[in-house]
């Protein structure tokens, strides 16, 4: 019983640098969708059911009155291409998880509890109490600072001036350092980074997202393999 | 408060998008026998995707956005994950100031 309160515990413990970076975007997210006519009940639903902050300001870029329903769901199955691959690589490591948690597990594995879920896997069994230890504080501060944006989004004014809108890009290069491995991540990043910021300039949103990481491995295959003939080669 | 129909429905196509790709993972998983090239490629999963996510933001933005991001990936090197975003953040504000 005690170890299911510490697993819970060091998840709240894990997640919560990333919650609280997750704050001003949510408030920026909120602001931005009242712009676009989406009332605070609707705000709130959609981080509750869909939770995925690139498809969601995605979408809200896109959303108009009548909302484009095409063009939204198009674009919100492009961002989230990228949970194909981290979903079948965290699969293996749900293996104490009953289906149900294994459901409702993936229903809300974004980028962030992924990735700190991927690095607690390295050095201990992940279990559902840390799982969802991570979850359900991020998914519940999520909706609420997302509708809370829609109501005081227009008071705050231009939210570029405290740089809120780079805490994400901030959180996320920290996220990678967590993952550092040497050489092979260093042709990962930069073949990611340059092929995912070419195609967005050349080509436009959402397609950056998947010619990053299409790249990004890409680069990790053909970087392995020069590290494998290289200790070949060696007496 | 108020909930469009027409909102909802567009909320709704979004959710079973996400799941599915959530889920689709599952499928995959048990049938990858992985070469150990493949495995590094499989490996490298998270830094490719978090780096395609926020590449157009660190690089196809402004210098000071792209400094900022080299500020931030400096710290990532010796700060826990709240101090990289302050770092970053502040970073940014500085060097917006400046450009």
């Amino acid at each position: 019983m005690s170890s299911l309160r510490d697993d819970a515990l060091r998840g709240l413990r894990d997640i919560a640098p990333a919650m609280l970076a997750a704050v001003p975007i949510a408030l920026l997210f909120g602001a931005l969708a009242a712009g676009r006519g989406l009332s605070p009940l609707e705000t709130f639903v959609m981080g509750a059911l869909v939770f995925a902050g690139g498809a969601q300001f995605a979408a809200v870029e896109l959303w108009a009155t009548p909302a484009p329903i095409g063009a939204i769901v198009f674009s919100t199955l492009l961002i989230n291409a990228r949970h194909v691959l981290m979903s079948a690589s965290l699969a293996p490591k749900l293996a104490g998880f009953s289906r149900g948690q294994t459901a409702l597990g993936l229903y809300y594995m974004a980028d962030e509890n992924w990735a700190l879920a991927e690095k607690r896997a390295r050095t201990h069994r992940l279990t559902p109490a840390y799982w969802f230890g991570m979850l359900l504080p991020f998914v519940a501060c999520w909706c609420a600072t997302s509708t809370l944006g829609t109501v005081v989004g227009a008071a705050l004014g231009d939210p570029r001036r405290f740089g809120a809108d780079f805490a994400f890009t901030a959180l996320f290069i920290a996220l990678v350092a967590a993952f550092w491995k040497g050489r092979v991540t260093f042709w990962t990043v930069a073949a990611a980074g340059l092929a995912s910021a070419l195609t967005y300039r050349l080509i436009g949103p959402p397609w950056h997202v998947l010619a990053g990481a299409l790249f990004g491995l890409a680069a990790a295959w053909l970087a392995a393999g020069d590290a494998e003939l290289a200790t070949e080669a060696r007496p | 408060m108020t909930l469009d129909p027409h909102n909802l429905l567009a909320i709704l196509g979004m959710a079973i998008a996400t799941f599915a790709t959530r889920l689709a993972g599952l499928a995959l998983a048990g049938r990858l026998q992985l070469s150990p090239r493949a495995q590094a490629a499989f490996d490298a999963i998270p830094p490719a995707v978090l780096v395609a996510v926020i590449a157009p933001s660190a690089l196809a933005t402004g210098w000071p956005e792209t400094v900022a991001a080299l500020l931030a990936a400096l710290a990532a090197t010796r700060l826990p994950l709240l101090g990289v975003v302050a770092v970053g953040v502040a970073a940014v504000v500085a060097l917006r100031a400046l450009a």
